[in-house]
């Protein structure tokens, strides 16, 4: 099989152009030697099997940023049969030297000029003719997102591949080094002779819309309440959607369970039985249950982010986030982090600081995560009114945001930062709906196949600690649940969490997923609105706000740990993530739950 | 003679033309990789609030940078 490496700047749609060329088949691979999954895909051109590698958005070949090194790695540890150069076609000016560079390592390469279609909006023309020419390898101009000149590509790909035979050698990384050295000096006056022989730019810049789009949503004054209305108007519309969906769904996996699934089962041994039914079907109706608010929320930032207004948000917030000793970016992350943590921690890669790295992995997990959104629009349903749930669930985030913010002020001095920023701010562009979807759909599927095993392995867990030693009665005193709430009962009592949640957030430290399944199987419902009543039954209101509380604050789940680790490559890092958290919930709701007892409200 | 002008000083408005970048060695890399190389004109859109970065556009292309780091970006006179 030949591997074709895509390889571009950030902001060249290059994802766009992979999934354009491989359709929705692209998966995480590891590749041995390094640490970090990229995504793959396979592609079948004439009968000839080929294999996409999409690698991280870089700048320089000779950059120092963690996604940089990792490319160079890459191009040393694997040998490729073909680069893919991606540049955008408008900024050609400082782009095309990525693509010297290339050249330069004496890799087989073809460059493909996206994004045709802002080039004419904007004014830019390019002889591709002219510019293969001086330049010496071959030159495709298309639009990926638009479809535009693919079949143009496949055809130039056909031409370029070697032949099925040749089998290509990786540069070592010190022969890699030395030779983007030499070419450093020349790259600035070859670049320059490119455009003159191949490019027109505009003798002004042409995007009005942009300047136009800008003087508003950049206003020094109207600029952060423009950003923040739309996001509080983004997250009402994807829970007035994804609720009643998520519902219905519930409902319908619910039958299925007991009208199709239960009648199967009933040959069983009735441990067995319940096992399967309470532990695995209930633990896997629960996280399918809350698959569309999930997919509604990638859509929903999908557009942000792709429109170029999450830049603009970077932008807005950096004078804030500086004063924090964080950035800009550490904010769009932790914007990202609402959805799910672990993407977002893996996002800092961009940042080359340690010191900024590690306090942006520190403030992430106190994103308010879909997972944890799941357990509180539960909770504020059953204890509140629907006015008063909504007030509830904006406190949520409210203290999400303060937690963030105290996280950073308190420890920016352990990690000092002196990281530059630079970013670009794209011109604002109209996603089409096939890029959102396309990219929302990988997500889902991507968090489907994350979070599956811990949630059926969290839920089966919770069941057997439930039902086991054999005989006992379910989550009673004598059950291993019951004797772990005994367990933790000194800690978490003066909290107001009973044992009977205490069980369910042992288990929520795998992942949030499970708390409602879990107290599902802990209350012996499986009927939502009856799990509700035998919780209001059993806990007041003000402990369940304190159990709400601590979910939003402790460790969001073993995966966000597991991806602290990996990143940060510190154990100790971790610990104090970790530690840090379980503090911080803890005093919360002890502060709360017994202020709260002291003003008279039980 | 002027003296030189940085970039962070530059007004709102105003373009001028880089004469050189003075940074250390992956700053800088960053800064040309984005365009602000020197010969190259550079105009300021915006300026943010309250010691906020800098909109900047160079070349085709727009961007936003600390004042911090338009600090090492010489302007010649």
């Amino acid at each position: 099989m030949s591997t074709i490496a895509v390889l571009g700047m950030p902001n060249t749609g290059k994802s766009t152009l992979f999934n354009r060329l491989t359709g929705s088949h692209a998966h995480i691979g590891n590749w041995p030697g390094l640490t970090v999954d990229l995504m793959q895909a396979e592609l079948s051109l004439d009968g000839r099997l080929l294999q996409l590698v999409d690698l991280p958005g870089l700048y320089d070949l000779r950059g120092h940023s963690d996604d940089e090194v990792l490319v160079r790695r890459f191009l040393e540890s694997t040998a490729v049969d073909l680069v893919l150069v991606v540049l955008n076609a408008c900024q050609l000016d400082r782009q095309l030297r990525l693509a010297l560079q290339v050249q330069a390592l004496g890799l087989p390469a073809l460059v493909v000029l996206n994004m045709a279609d802002e080039a004419r909006r904007f004014g830019v023309e390019i002889q591709t003719a002219n510019l293969q020419r001086a330049l010496g390898l071959p030159v495709v101009m298309l639009s990926a997102k638009y479809g535009r000149g693919i079949a143009l590509l496949l055809q130039e790909l056909r031409r370029t591949l070697p032949a099925p035979g040749d089998t290509p050698t990786a540069p070592s990384l010190s022969d890699l080094e030395a030779k983007l050295a030499a070419v450093d000096p020349q790259l600035e006056a070859r670049q320059a002779e490119l455009m003159a022989a191949a490019v027109q730019l505009p003798p002004q810049w042409r995007d009005r819309w942009t300047r136009r789009l800008d003087r508003v949503l950049l206003h020094p004054l109207l600029g952060l309440p423009l950003f923040f209305g739309a996001m509080a108007l983004m997250f009402q519309l994807i829970y007035a959607l994804g609720v009643p969906i998520q519902e219905g769904l519930a409902g319908v996996l619910d039958t299925i369970g007991q009208h199709l699934l239960r009648p199967l089962l009933t040959p069983l041994p009735l441990f067995l039985q319940g096992f399967l039914m309470e532990g695995l079907w209930q633990g896997l109706g629960t996280v399918a249950a809350f698959l569309p608010v999930i997919a509604l929320f990638f859509l929903a930032m999908g557009v942000v982010e792709d429109s170029g207004y999450l830049s603009r948000a970077a932008y807005l917030m950096d004078a804030f986030m500086e004063r924090l000793g964080l950035d800009g970016r550490s904010f769009v992350l932790a914007l990202m982090g609402f959805g799910c943590n672990v993407p977002a921690i893996l996002g800092t890669r961009v940042m080359r600081d340690r010191g900024l790295r590690l306090i942006s992995m520190l403030i992430i997990p106190f994103s308010l995560c879909s997972a944890r959104l799941n357990v509180f629009l539960f909770m504020a349903a059953t204890f509140f009114g629907p006015r008063q749930g909504g007030l509830v669930i904006f406190g949520l985030y409210l203290i999400s945001f303060l937690a963030a913010v105290l996280t950073a002020l308190l420890f920016r001095g352990r990690f000092p930062t002196q990281e530059p920023l630079v970013l670009e701010l794209p011109p604002y562009r109209l996603p089409t709906a096939r890029q959102m979807v396309t990219r929302a759909w990988s997500e889902v599927k991507h968090f489907w196949f994350w979070s599956r095993r811990f949630i059926i392995w969290g839920v089966v867990a919770v069941w057997l600690l439930n039902n086991l030693p054999f005989g006992v009665e379910p989550a009673s005193s004598l059950s291993l649940s019951g004797r772990l709430g005994a367990l933790l009962e000194p800690v978490l009592d003066p909290i107001g969490i009973s044992p009977h949640l205490s069980v369910a957030l042992v288990f929520g430290f795998i992942a949030k997923e499970i708390v409602l399944g879990g107290l599902a199987v802990i209350y012996g419902q499986a009927d939502p609105a009856a799990l509700g009543r035998a919780i209001a039954a059993d806990v007041s209101t003000l402990q369940a706000l304190s159990f709400m509380l601590f979910t939003l604050l402790y460790t969001p789940c073993v995966s966000t740990v597991a991806v602290i680790r990996s990143e940060s490559k510190q154990a100790g890092f971790t610990a104090l993530s970790v530690g840090w958290s379980l503090l911080l919930a803890w005093v919360s709701c002890f502060v709360f739950f017994q202020g709260a007892r002291l003003l008279g409200w039980s | 003679m002027r003296t030189a002008r940085q970039l962070a000083d530059l007004p709102k408005g105003a373009t001028a033309v880089v004469a050189s970048v003075s940074a250390d060695a992956s700053l800088c890399r960053r800064l040309e990789a984005m365009g602000l190389r020197p010969g190259q004109p550079v105009q300021v859109l915006r300026r943010g609030w309250w010691s906020g970065p800098l909109h900047v556009r160079v070349g085709m292309t727009e961007l936003m940078l600390r004042r911090r780091d338009a600090r090492c970006v010489v302007l010649a006179a």
